[in-house]
This record gives structure tokens, C-alpha cells and sequence, in this order.
């Protein structure tokens, strides 16, 4: 029987085993891609430090090496079953079912489908985008900055909410991070282009985090990036292919026209589907956000309605990096305290 | 012909940011760079002298120049008394009273009003 | 782009919705035989005629109030037991799917079943009202349906019987089409729209199976101006042309062939206001200055399918079509334009000052 079992290789799932590992507790990572890494393989910068994503892939990838850490990867997990004994068994795609002591779900977060908005016109407009779309885009060319038309866009849109504190997406909560991701995106079209002229869109602006609130400043003062408090109610194409926002802009309580070469929607996070599945085959209970509900929101926040099944980054709610690193060492120290106890 | 009709078509109130003047913003921002954190906080209107007793509002007056709108604005403008109490209590350390006198010089320069 | 255009599709396809077959009984509009008198013939003309369908026009059936509700006249009580009556006509005539000609009618009776399912006791209470006033008793219909929804049904049967395609006839180049969706037929309840409230497929289903090419301007969601009040009352009309102005604009530079609107009050204003703009502020939105046509998709289907353009009421719009008809290589006679059925010469309409004709 393992000690530990972690679903997900993402960086949560791997700084729970780094961690546990050091703690001397043996554990064993379920990857469902053939990577690890998870969203962060389709990120470029990180905020608030614009470092590359990479940089902490490379870490994890070493430390991995270092620890001699296991990680089974092409394996989805189906379902997790508590066993009368305490532990639980783990059944997965590939027709091995695993034994362990304790289970961390370390599944993570999936993005929000921004075609679910219509009236942003995703997928629908060539220059519409998502966030995620635009962080590939400084992946793969840092040198020009251009339009999926082609064309150095004159103006350039960003739209703060897409899928968060949404009734109509039937997401209430805030996805934390999509702020700062606009921010720092903002600064970075900027840097590539500055003669594109660039505006946020916000209903609240929500600079949290450390670093967060200044990078915000250097946006307006150094770069000029233009914040305008609204939400975008329809997007049109116009006959040049360029798009039409229709907005107020509550500060001067008008109705709010522009049109924008280029839209990027900040699109928030949902919980991963996997959660649901987690949920109908152990019965851990969900928060109304359908991420899964931490014990005790303050004194535990890692552990979950089940002895012994533990949570880990952004399968509880929107995390950023950092708050998804400190969750994870905390998981471990959690699950150390319950196996030796 | 109109008043046949009884009615007329109505002029759009939206804001087109296509027919912005941003002449007056960009001169106050080239001189002034702080002025583009503001955060329409209005800690500045708040506090102002003038503001109490008449319909003078700096933190509008920001939004009014973004938007390239002038009218009211070269009469609301002495209003101000320069007394610099906003500067003071401004949380993005904008130089509020630099801001008044490069509107009233920018209106003047750029031949912003009648 | 056709990846664009597949997701389009996706969007649409989430909003599909189940159309009877087979014999409808049909609720008419009150003011679409005054201003676009042949639409309700000729969808009875081509159902019955063409597809061979079976729909019962019942003498009997009235107004169902809407405008009279949406103008606060008429009270929601009231407005219930006026629609409980047509469903008692229809139950007495032996049908279950009401197609419904108006979608301002189309809306009411949704809010109407959609009231009853979530509030029981309404539907109770608007059938002793029925039974009270008129002794008479109803079932709810099986399949409630626009007839723009039918028509997008047999769209396809359609084209196959078609004599003309939406494409210029000498070019062989698809017409420019604008379509106009009715606020009330998927706005208040995108799921009972062909195609939902933002990429409605039931207007632009018919045209690209006809030939025609679907023009996306700014400005194809916003409301036509009708709404209700804001033509009502005369102090108000400057609201509802100026909603008509600012949709036309958003349009013009697409040199759009036609527009097509599948609402009674959508298809009068898109109209009627481009001549009063013309006349306000000798302002028209077409390179001829003759105005854009409007059509609602009856007459658009009989035209296709061959039917004579006077036989199809064209000349009865305030915008005239002859440069469309000459567009699809239709044939006209203007010597008959304005002759009754019995061959007698109509009184001349009136010319307008600003808008060529």
C-alpha cells in the first residue's frame, strides 16, 4: 500500500510529493497527460515577476530528477473508493487500480469556455481571443505583435469577468487572477507595441496579491494602459473585420462605443471535471462554486469531509502560483500529521 | 417637414470613441504623467473647497477630459481655489494642482473654447 | 474563416428546437394583413399548396391583446384568458400545434405556458375565467411554433421547388441579405429560438438555403425601435426612428440587397421610418436613394417559388422593390402593379418628396 496517492502532476500535485517526499513519506503521482506541468506548459509569463513560466517547470522537472519522485503519466483517474480499512482504492483509465493510505486531489482547475459567453463573439469573430489564446501567442513570437488578421492592431481590448461573478455563466465567484493575468498582458502588448493603444474593461478592479497593486500603476503611468470601468455587453464584427464594443462607461455614466482591432477575454476558472466524478464516486462534498469544500475554511483548509482524502492547489477554488504553491506544502504537512498520527 | 411629424430623430448619447479629442488628455498627461493613475477615488472632490459650495468636481473633471468634452469645463475650472488640499489627500500622489493649471493652459493653447 | 463558420454553427446547433410536422392551426397577426396583406396568404398558399400540410385558419380566433399588454392596457389576467380561448378553438378544432404569425403573439403565448408550468394556480385560474365567460375548456398545445420557425423547417422543400435563387441574375453573385429577428421571438427566451437570442438561425437559415448571403453588421441584435410605447405615444416616436436610424447606418455600408424580418412591427418600422427619415433629414441608406426593401419571409418564399411579385403585395411596402425583383431577374409588369383582382385600376399612391422611386 502507497502512503501517499496525488492525482495530478501539475505544480500542486508534484510540490505535494516534493514536500512529502522530504517529510520521508512515500508517494506516487497520477498525471493524466504525457506531460506534467498542467496549464502552466500554456503559459508564458508569470505575474506579478513577468518570469517565465518555465522557469518553474525546469525546477519541478529537476527536483523530480533529485527525489526520484514516481509519476505515472496517460493516467486519468475514474473513480476514488473509500475501503472499510481506511485507505482507498483508486481505479484509473488504464486498467490499474492503485492502493493507498491517503489520496490528495491535485486535479486542478479547468479554463472557462468563452463560446458559453455568445455575445462575445468567440470563435465566432477572427479577432476575438481568450487570455489563455494570447499568452500562447507571446509563447510562440516575441518580436511582432500582430492581430489573427495579421495586421499591428491600433487598439486592443481587454475584457476583465469572462465566466467569473456571472450569474449567467452560473459562476458567482471571483477567479482571482484574471485582474493581474489582464495587467500584466496589457503591459506586455505594450512592450511589443507601443504604439497600440490599450484598455481594460472592469467591473471591480481586484489587485490583491504582493506586487499586484504596483504592477496595476505601471500599467496606467508607464505604459499607459487605459482602465475603463464597464462591462463589455456585445461584441460585432464591423465590414474591416475590426470589432465593436458596446459598454458604459459608469464613471461618466454613458453608453460607451469603440471599436478595437483585437479582443482578448480574461477568461476565468471553472472547477475541472474530474471534481464531479470525485464527488459521485467518494462523496466529498462541493462548495456551491462546484470546487470541491475544504473542511475548515481557516484551520483546514487542505483536508475534506473524508478522513484521509486531502486537497491541493486550485481543485478548492481559484488560486493563483503562489497561493497554489503554499496550499500544496501545507497538504503535505496535513497528510504527514494524519499518517503518523 | 419635422413638425408635421410631431417628433424628430434623436441625437446618440453614446460615447464613440472614435470622435474623442484626446488633445487636451494627452498634453495633460506628456506634462503630468501621474495624472493617468487616477482611480475616480473623488477624495479630491471630497475635500475641496470649492466642491462644497458649488457644482466644481475635479474627479469628473478627469473623466470630462478623457471623454474630450469641454464645455462647462473652462468655467468650472475657476472654481478652484489652488488651495492644494487634494493634493494632500490624493492616494496616487497625483499633482492635482499642476492638473489645474495645465487644463487652463491647454484650453487656451489648443483653443479648446470660445 | 471556416473554421469560424463551423463554430457558428456550433452555437446555433445548441438551439434547436423540436417543429410539428403536420397540421397546425394558425394564429394570425392583427396588423400584418393591413401592412404586408399577401405574408399570411401566401404561407397558407404554400403550406397547404406546396408542401401539401394541413392548417386550419379559424375564422373565429381574435387579436390576442399584445399590444393592448405590452402598452399596459390590457391586464395579464385578461391577456391569459384571451390566449386560454384560442387554445380552446384549437382544442375544439382537434389540433395540437399552434403556429403562431406574430412574434409579438409568439412571445405572449410563451410567457403565457412558461407562466402556467412554473405558477399552476395562473392556469387554474384563467380556465374558470374561459369557463366562466364562455362555457368553453382547453388543452395546452403540444408544439408551439412561429411560423418563420416552419417556414425554416422546409426551408430545403422549399429550395428544391424554388424558380429563383437569392443571386443576382446576371452576376450569378449572391444578394447581400440582411435578416431582422423580432425581440420578443427569442430575447425573452433564447431556448424556444431557432439558432437563441444572439445567433438566431431561423431568418439566416432560409436565405443561405435560397442562395443568399447573410450580411453580420454592428448592429444586428438592437430592437428595431418598435417598441410598443415608444410608437404609441408621439413624443416618444423620435426613440423608435432613431433606434430604425442607428440600425440602418450600422447596415449601409454593406449595400445590403434587402432586409428580412420575420415581425410584424419590425418589418412596418424598418420600412415606413425609412421614408419619414427621408423626409426629416433627406437621408436614405441604399446608393440609389430609393431605400432598402423590406420583406417578411412569406413574401420572400412566394417570390423564390416563382409567385408574381403584385400576387406577393410588394407594391403595397412603403419601400418599392422593383430594383430587387430586377436584381433576381423577376419579371414585372408595371401597367398591373396597382390593378385589383377583378381588373380594375387602383387609386395612384402618393409620391414621397425625397425618396426615389
Amino acid at each position: 500500500m502507497i502512503d501517499v496517492l496525488i492525482i495530478g502532476g501539475g505544480i500542486a500535485g508534484i510540490e505535494t510529493a516534493c514536500s512529502l517526499q522530504e517529510l520521508g513519506l512515500e508517494t506516487l503521482v497520477l498525471e493524466k497527460e504525457k506531460q506534467i506541468g498542467g496549464h502552466l506548459n500554456n503559459w508564458d509569463t508569470l505575474f506579478p515577476t513577468k518570469r517565465s513560466a518555465s522557469e518553474i517547470l525546469e525546477y519541478y522537472a529537476e527536483q523530480i530528477r533529485k527525489k526520484s519522485i514516481t509519476i505515472y503519466l496517460n493516467t486519468t483517474v475514474t473513480s476514488i473508493r473509500k475501503q472499510d480499512d481506511g485507505s482507498f482504492e483508486v481505479h484509473t483509465s488504464r486498467e490499474v487500480s492503485f492502493k493507498s493510505k491517503t489520496v490528495v486531489m491535485a486535479h486542478g482547475f479547468s479554463l472557462f469556455n468563452a463560446q458559453r459567453k455568445e455575445e462575445y463573439g468567440y470563435k465566432i469573430y477572427e479577432n476575438v481571443i481568450t487570455s489563455a489564446d494570447l499568452e500562447q501567442t507571446f509563447k510562440q513570437n516575441n518580436d511582432v505583435f500582430v492581430n489573427p488578421m495579421g495586421k499591428i492592431p491600433e487598439r486592443v481590448a481587454f475584457i476583465h469577468c469572462v465566466g467569473s461573478r456571472d450569474e449567467k455563466s452560473g459562476n458567482h465567484y471571483c477567479s482571482k487572477v484574471c485582474c493581474i493575468t489582464a495587467v500584466k498582458q496589457a503591459i506586455k502588448v505594450k512592450q511589443l507595441s507601443p504604439q497600440t493603444q490599450v484598455f481594460c474593461f472592469y467591473m471591480d478592479l481586484r489587485l490583491y496579491g504582493r506586487g499586484f497593486e504596483e504592477m496595476y500603476r505601471e500599467a496606467q503611468e508607464k505604459w499607459g494602459v487605459q482602465f475603463i470601468r464597464g462591462r463589455l455587453s456585445e461584441v460585432a464584427e464591423n465590414i474591416d473585420g475590426s470589432l465593436q464594443l458596446k459598454a458604459e462607461d459608469t464613471l461618466a455614466a454613458r453608453p460607451f462605443k469603440m471599436s478595437v482591432d483585437m479582443l482578448v477575454l480574461m477568461v476565468g476558472f471553472e472547477a475541472n471535471k474530474s471534481t464531479a466524478l470525485f464527488h459521485n464516486s467518494c462523496g466529498v462534498a462541493c462548495s456551491e462554486s462546484r470546487f470541491i469544500q475544504p473542511r475548515h475554511h481557516h484551520l483546514s483548509a487542505n483536508a475534506t469531509n473524508i478522513d484521509g482524502l486531502f486537497t491541493a492547489g486550485t481543485s478548492i477554488a481559484p488560486l493563483s502560483v503562489f497561493d497554489t504553491l503554499n496550499h500544496a506544502k501545507a497538504a503535505a504537512f496535513a497528510i504527514h500529521s494524519y499518517i503518523t498520527k | 417637414m419635422m413638425k408635421q411629424f410631431g417628433y424628430n430623430s434623436l441625437k446618440s448619447r453614446t460615447i464613440d470613441y472614435k470622435n474623442i479629442n484626446t488633445t487636451l488628455i494627452s498634453y495633460i498627461i506628456k506634462n503630468e504623467p501621474s495624472f493617468s493613475s487616477c482611480i475616480s477615488c473623488g477624495s479630491c472632490t471630497a475635500t475641496c473647497s470649492a466642491a462644497n459650495l458649488t457644482f466644481f468636481n475635479i474627479r469628473r473633471l478627469n473623466i470630462q477630459i478623457r471623454l474630450g468634452e469641454f464645455e462647462n469645463i473652462r468655467q468650472e475650472i475657476d472654481k478652484c481655489m489652488l488651495c492644494g488640499k487634494c493634493l494632500l489627500v490624493c492616494p496616487r500622489g497625483i499633482n492635482t494642482r499642476n492638473v489645474i493649471m495645465l487644463i487652463k493652459k491647454g484650453l487656451v493653447t489648443f483653443n479648446l473654447v470660445e | 474563416m471556416d473554421t469560424a463558420i463551423h463554430t457558428e454553427k456550433e452555437t446555433w446547433g445548441t438551439y434547436q428546437k423540436h417543429v410539428a410536422d403536420d397540421n397546425y392551426y394558425y394564429a394570425r397577426s392583427c396588423i400584418r394583413q393591413n401592412f404586408f396583406p399577401a405574408s399570411e396568404y401566401m404561407f397558407l398558399h404554400i403550406l397547404r399548396k406546396v408542401l401539401g400540410k394541413h392548417v386550419y385558419d379559424d375564422p373565429n380566433h381574435t387579436t390576442c391583446t399584445g399590444i393592448g399588454y405590452h402598452s399596459d392596457i390590457v391586464p395579464f389576467e385578461t391577456i391569459q384568458t384571451v390566449v386560454a380561448r384560442h387554445f380552446a378553438l384549437m382544442t375544439e378544432a382537434g389540433l395540437e400545434n399552434i403556429a403562431i404569425s406574430c412574434v409579438t403573439s409568439f412571445g405572449i403565448y410563451t410567457e403565457i405556458l412558461e407562466t402556467w408550468q412554473h405558477f399552476p394556480e395562473q392556469l387554474e385560474k384563467t380556465r374558470e375565467f374561459l369557463y366562466k365567460a364562455t362555457k368553453r375548456e382547453f388543452n395546452l398545445p403540444k408544439n408551439i411554433a412561429h411560423t418563420s420557425d416552419i417556414i425554416y423547417k422546409f426551408r430545403h422543400e422549399i429550395a428544391e421547388k424554388a424558380v429563383y435563387k437569392l443571386v443576382h441574375a446576371q452576376t450569378g453573385e449572391p444578394l447581400n441579405v440582411v435578416e431582422h429577428i423580432g425581440c420578443h421571438y427569442a430575447k425573452m427566451f433564447p431556448t424556444k429560438g431557432i439558432g437563441g437570442a444572439e445567433f438566431p438561425q431561423v431568418l439566416s437559415g432560409m436565405i443561405t438555403a435560397w442562395g443568399g448571403k447573410v450580411i453580420d453588421y454592428p448592429e444586428r441584435r438592437h430592437c428595431c425601435g418598435f417598441g410598443f410605447r415608444n410608437y404609441l405615444v408621439q413624443a416618444n416616436r423620435g426613440y423608435s426612428v432613431s433606434n430604425t436610424y442607428k440600425k440602418l447606418e450600422s447596415m449601409q455600408p454593406y449595400n445590403p440587397d434587402f432586409i428580412l424580418t420575420n415581425c410584424p412591427g419590425c418589418a412596418m418600422f424598418i420600412d415606413k421610418w425609412q421614408y419619414t427619415i427621408a423626409e426629416m433629414e433627406q437621408k436614405t441608406f441604399d446608393s440609389q436613394g430609393k431605400g432598402i426593401p423590406v420583406l417578411t419571409y412569406e413574401e420572400l418564399a412566394a417570390l423564390v417559388l416563382g409567385i408574381q411579385p403584385w400576387d406577393v403585395g410588394l407594391q403595397i411596402h412603403q419601400i418599392q422593390s422593383e430594383s430587387l425583383l430586377d436584381a433576381l431577374g423577376i419579371p414585372y409588369d408595371t401597367a398591373l402593379k396597382y390593378v385589383d383582382k377583378q381588373g380594375n385600376q387602383l387609386p395612384l399612391p402618393n409620391k414621397p418628396n425625397n425618396l426615389l422611386q
